[in-house]
């Protein structure tokens, strides 16, 4: 349970790749929403080019109303409406068609960009969960979480509107620059040049709340893991009246959170009216210039034609002006998109071993047939050269030989262990806080990886059993007890899945949870919520012990299991534990002097160092430590 | 409800105030500077008369000037209003929670208060600004295109009403369907955070069993049910769209056929045409933003609610109208207290307990789990308030006393303990800001806490993690103990708090408490006898009932409870330990 003392940094660079840069970042989520939705995608570019065709018919549609269809009507005597019914009906049809494909390509974005962030979030958690269990000791669990709604909520918007109205506005560009350059050259450049002044403020606006924006993603995040640790140690913030401190220290990080999102905004709030009025400039230059080339006289330029130009114009620097502020939103989930991938890149837990866990039955031969199906024998499948695996019984015999750990290079913790845990052995560590007790039990289940030295498992060195097989080998109860959100039967359950009700009641009975959960207002169905805060530590305890025992491991690891049961339950708990003990290997962290005294080995542990080890009646006659612990103990 | 929350704009009400002001200026350019462009191209272009253009030109690029800086300002002053306005409802929020009891607390969860004041309080403000910016333009520019509309031609208005109609009901339905699944969507984001939560706080039980298989199913089963509702939503909002774009279609069709036989009727010139078409598009585009804003305010209206509900959460407790500041000594009562957890089976959790303790005296507690003994202290410092009966402390009713004054004087080391990230000295200092290094050290050593932390490479300045990972259970306790101890209280309640402690510092601890704060009222609960055998009195508890309160000698002679646990535990020899010498 422990980690080095070790100031946390919030700026280190992530232990997994280094980050590329936001383009790097952009091209990645792009990737990853073009992987899975391929043929959405396609349909969604084809419905959107013949949208945004459509939505420019229905606009010059006006021009052709009048200068085709009304005027020549008011000049004949009998007017003839039929030909304008005939073009009101094909321009219906086209537009239907245009509402269609709209409708279709806003359909499929939902599920494209709905789908892209739920695949995300899976995929950040399925990552997360590989993670060692150092990654856990160093970062704060409210930003964790904050990643998972607030920073992949920022890509929400833009998978779903930035993309589609690029695409869109892109179309709308290139028709309208098309008919520009027809009209006139010279006015085109002008208008072009102004575009580029558009797209540059616009980007460079946008680079300079960027900055603030990212500000703000990590400041909420702080905000996220400061409330996250407050409200869990809530209880305590009251018994010490600390309130008035913890708003202090909150509105510090609240004030932080506010300055960087105003400054984001205030300068993303810029770009519209920026690019509004950059139009109007452009309108007017090329205004002046037309009127100028057309009075002078000297290049070939009708009033017609500069007065449909500016209308051209005009509808050419709306859709710059989006695009250029779709860019900015891009780059603000960019910000977003990093954090989910800074967890996603992160190192997950090595792993190399090969050996597995399997059920087996023994044939009369004594040879050991993998069975598909519980069986209570288990057995390691070793794959050999030969490509026919080798079958390994689990006995459950432990060796260290030489272990040297430290949790970081400048401070070893644990020195030449040296110990032998025969099968079906009771292992108990002795020893005063700090001395390595639980870090042993750490490294025996590959939370943390020893620096040198081995520790082998039925003679197989650990690295080379698979990390799920050989936990699934060891039956822990940890020194802290998390309990989850669900019934008291699902939380027993957590031990074996496939357990049935019947074997979680039992398991409950075998460590004396029985009593206590049948008096609980549901009994076993009774939610457990926050943690099983409902419940005290010993009846949280209780359940953690149910939960180990309904795995029924080959080896088990109790870790100060039971220092806070009161006596008339531990006693319950302890003829438990007796039964739940007996044909494993059991290591205990104890301070009960009756299992220290029934172990087959007392390992006394000093400063991480194994000082002593024997059973009880070797260490006491050995008149050492033990024998100065055990007779103190009276004192 | 919005009238709850607009209360919190506070300072920020002027640039809230001023934002519309400016859009309002800014529209206003915007829409004089076509007129302008009209004179361009009629007297300037079209008059082929250069300084006309010159001067018209001068004109609009003056005007855009000033509705460039109108729409500056408004844009900095709507993102001073909304981010203002949003940090004050977190702020109001907090300090709120800071005032809830544990049961309100417990109501909430830790994961579900964590959203409402990140996820939910960001789409206020972003539906704040939304509403801020668009509020008047939208209206403004709606009012104004369908007075144009009747202007020119009462008739062919009807075209819109007949369809804005059609268009308001669709969007009334679409709003109504996509509020309610906005609701539910938020409910399940405190689903998939809570998934996300319980994980990494218990990623090592996680580990040990192998279950990540099983977490991943369970965080994408949250996950997918967000994934579902979110979809559905906007599957009804996406359907506002197309509904939008027919009827913007029909009105051009039908403008295009009526107009026609008005124009070739002599009713209406093609000008007007033109500007109709003008008008329909502008009225169009105002009531699509208005839809957006009214989509706005329903997904916001589920946060609303959801930040408003905290906001306006009565703490079961609170401090009484006129608090009494002066708790005279450490005395503590329990005048015949019942109690029951609010929400809870409705069972009672203590019965009947009449305790009378004086000031200075060492009182054990002592019982099986469920007993009572947590439930009973939490009284105490009034986490809880009793049922029937009451609690005094220093001779007075905890209800009406200061819960600062209260919590002051009575120091609670919780069972639960927890340290938080910072430094140690910082973590002490939770007990006392304004301690002296030799107040710590002093505390610590009572504690016997000073050893392993001078013991540490940065002594006082070590670093604890979050949840206090990093140190023991054992030193943990020690910690905790030091930093009531901090707050110089008048009664001292230890809940289990040497549990991980070796016997021999248990032993210390207690002793040192006795000498060096011999005035102070010490209430022991703990497991083992040997930590409460010398106790003055010693309180058995069993089924939430007093049934023992004597001493160590009188109890093991009358009370079977005390017997049987004594007998235990004289053949489990208690426990085993040592601290690093």
């Amino acid at each position: 349970m422990r980690t080095p003392f070790q100031p946390r940094n919030h700026n280190s660079a992530p232990a997994g790749k280094p980050q590329g840069n936001r383009k790097d970042i952009m091209l990645r989520l792009t990737r990853f929403v073009l992987r899975n939705y391929k043929f959405s995608l396609a349909t969604v570019a084809v419905c959107i080019i013949i949208s945004a065709v459509t939505t420019l018919a229905s606009t010059l549609f006006t021009r052709t109303l009048i200068d085709e269809y009304i005027v020549p009507l008011t000049q004949t005597a009998t007017p003839d409406f039929k030909p304008l019914a005939r073009t009101l009906i094909h321009l219906g049809i086209i537009l239907l068609v245009g509402v269609v494909c709209s409708y279709t390509y806003n359909r499929l974005m939902i599920n494209v960009t709905q789908g892209s962030i739920l695949r995300l979030r899976t995929d950040m958690f399925r990552h997360m969960q590989q993670l060692p269990v150092a990654y856990f000791d160093t970062h704060s669990h409210g930003e964790v979480m904050s990643t998972y709604t607030n920073d992949v909520d920022t890509l929400r918007s833009m998978i779903n509107q930035s993309l589609p109205q690029a695409l869109n506005s892109l179309i709308t560009i290139s028709i309208t620059l098309g008919s520009m350059l027809v009209l006139s050259l010279p006015l085109t450049l002008v208008a072009l040049v102004m575009a580029l002044v558009m797209a540059f403020t616009t980007t460079w606006l946008g680079k300079r709340s960027r900055k603030h924006f990212k500000q703000q993603q990590q400041r909420l995040a702080d905000v996220n893991g400061f409330i996250e640790e407050m409200l869990t140690g809530q209880r305590v913030v009251k018994v010490f009246c600390h309130e008035n401190q913890a708003i202090e220290q909150f509105e510090v990080l609240n004030e932080n959170l506010r300055s960087s999102t105003y400054n984001a905004n205030r300068i993303a709030n810029i770009v519209m009216p920026v690019n509004g009025n950059l139009g109007y400039l452009s309108y007017v230059l090329i205004g002046v210039i037309g009127a100028t080339l057309i009075i002078s006289g000297r290049v070939d330029l009708s009033l017609g034609t500069l007065v449909a130009f500016l209308t051209l114009n005009k509808s050419f620097a709306r859709p710059i002006a989006n695009v250029s502020q779709q860019i900015n939103s891009v780059l603000n989930a960019s910000v977003g998109a990093e954090r989910v991938f800074r967890i996603i890149d992160e190192q997950p837990e090595t792993d190399t071993g090969t050996v597995t866990l399997v059920n087996a039955i023994e044939a009369d031969n004594g040879m050991l047939i993998p069975m598909p199906y519980r069986t209570g024998l288990w057995a390691w499948q070793v794959p050999t050269e030969s490509g026919k695996p080798r079958f390994v019984k689990v006995n459950g015999g432990v060796q260290l030989s030489h272990v040297n750990f430290g949790y970081n290079a400048d401070k070893q913790v644990l020195f030449d262990i040296i110990l032998q845990a025969m099968p079906d052995q009771k292992i108990a560590f002795v020893g005063g806080t700090g001395a390595g007790k639980t870090t042993i039990t750490n490294l025996i289940n590959r939370f943390y990886d020893i620096q040198s030295g081995t520790i082998t498992y039925d003679g197989i060195n650990i690295t080379d059993i698979r990390k799920e097989s050989l936990r699934r080998s060891l039956g822990m109860v940890l020194q802290e007890t998390h309990l989850f959100t669900d019934t008291v039967l699902n939380n027993i359950r957590y031990g074996r899945l496939d357990a049935t009700d019947q074997d979680c009641i039992e398991a409950a009975k075998l460590v004396g949870a029985d009593g206590f959960i049948r008096r609980l207002s549901n009994g076993y169905f009774t939610m457990l919520s926050g943690d099983g805060g409902n419940l005290s530590q010993g009846e949280r305890q209780l359940l953690a012990i149910a939960r180990a025992a309904v795995a029924n491991p080959p080896v088990l690891i109790l870790d100060e299991a039971t220092s806070s049961i009161d006596t008339h339950t531990e006693r319950l708990v302890q003829h438990g534990m007796d039964s739940l003990m007996k044909g494993r290997t059991t290591f205990v962290i104890a301070h009960r002097l009756s299992t220290v005294r029934n172990a087959d080995i007392i390992v006394v542990l000093e400063r991480g160092h194994i000082i002593e080890a024997g059973n009880h009646d070797q260490l006491i006659a050995l008149g050492g430590k033990y024998h100065q612990l055990y007779t103190g103990r009276e004192l | 409800m919005f009238r709850t929350l607009l209360r919190h704009v506070g300072r920020y009400r002027t640039a809230a105030i001023l934002t519309p002001i400016f859009i309002l200026l800014e529209v206003v350019f915007d829409v004089l500077i076509p007129y302008v462009t009209s004179w361009l191209i009629d007297y300037g272009i079209n008059g082929r008369h250069l300084p006309s253009v010159y001067r018209y030109g001068g004109l609009m690029l003056l005007m855009a000037f000033m509705s460039l800086a109108m729409g500056i300002l408004a844009g900095r002053f709507v993102a001073y209003a909304s981010t203002g306005f949003a940090a004050n409802l977190r702020k109001a929020m907090y300090r709120n929670i800071q005032r809830f009891a544990f049961s309100d607390i417990d109501k909430y969860s830790t994961a579900g208060l964590v959203t409402r004041m990140t996820t939910d309080v960001t789409n206020i403000q972003s539906a704040f600004q939304m509403i801020l910016r668009t509020s008047i333009r939208a209206p403004f520019s709606l009012v104004s295109s369908i007075v144009m509309c009747f202007i020119i031609s009462p008739k062919m208005s009807l075209i819109f009403i007949v369809a804005a109609v059609v268009l308001a009901i669709v969007l009334a339905w679409a709003i109504s369907k996509a509020g309610a699944l906005f609701t539910r969507v938020f409910a399940q984001y405190d689903v998939m955070n809570r998934a996300v939560q319980e994980n990494v706080s218990a990623i090592r039980v996680v580990k040990a069993f192998v279950r990540e298989d099983y977490e991943n199913q369970k965080y994408e089963l949250a996950a997918r049910g967000l994934y579902r509702l979110y979809v559905k939503a906007e599957r009804i909002m996406a359907l506002t769209h197309p509904v939008m774009n027919l009827v913007v279609y029909g009105c051009i069709i039908a403008i295009s056929w009526l107009g026609a036989q008005l124009v070739v009727a002599d009713q209406l010139t093609t000008g007007q045409l033109t500007s109709l078409f003008t008008y329909v598009m502008s009225i169009f585009m105002s009531l699509m933003m208005l839809s957006m804003i009214f989509v706005q305010i329903t997904m916001s209206a589920a946060s609303a609610k959801r930040v408003t509900e905290v906001l306006n959460e009565v703490p079961d407790i609170d401090n009484p109208d006129q608090p009494d500041h002066v708790i005279p000594d450490g005395r503590l009562d329990f005048n015949h207290v019942s109690f029951a957890y609010k929400g809870g089976s409705g069972e009672y959790a203590l019965h009947d307990i009449d305790l009378h303790i004086q000031s200075g005296q060492t009182i054990g507690v002592i019982g099986g789990t469920g007993s009572g003994k947590s439930s009973l202290i939490t009284l105490v410092s009034r986490l809880y308030d009793v049922t029937i009966g009451s609690v005094h402390v220093g001779g007075k009713d905890v209800r009406t006393l200061d819960l600062t004054t209260l919590r002051d004087t009575v120091a609670v080391v919780l069972q639960k303990n927890v340290l938080f990230s910072g430094t140690i000295a910082e973590n002490l200092r939770w007990g006392n800001a304004d301690a002296t290094d030799e107040q710590i050290r002093h505390a610590c050593h009572i504690a016997c806490a000073d050893e392993f932390v001078e013991a540490m490479p940065d002594r006082y300045n070590t670093r604890i993690e979050q949840g206090g990972t990093n140190v023991s259970g054992g030193q943990r306790q020690r910690l905790c103990i030091a930093r009531a101890l901090l707050k110089k209280p008048k009664i001292l309640v230890l809940d289990d708090s040497t549990s991980a402690c070796d016997n021999a510092t248990d032993a210390t601890i207690r002793q040192r408490l006795q000498t060096q704060l011999p005035a102070m009222t010490r209430i022991i609960i703990a497991q083992r006898i040997s930590s409460i055998k010398d106790c003055d009195r010693i309180l058995v508890l069993d089924g939430g009932r007093v049934s023992g309160w004597d001493t160590h000698d009188n109890l093991l002679k009358t009370n079977s409870v005390y017997q049987e646990i004594c007998a235990i535990q004289d053949e489990d020899h208690g426990d085993f330990d040592k601290p690093q010498s």
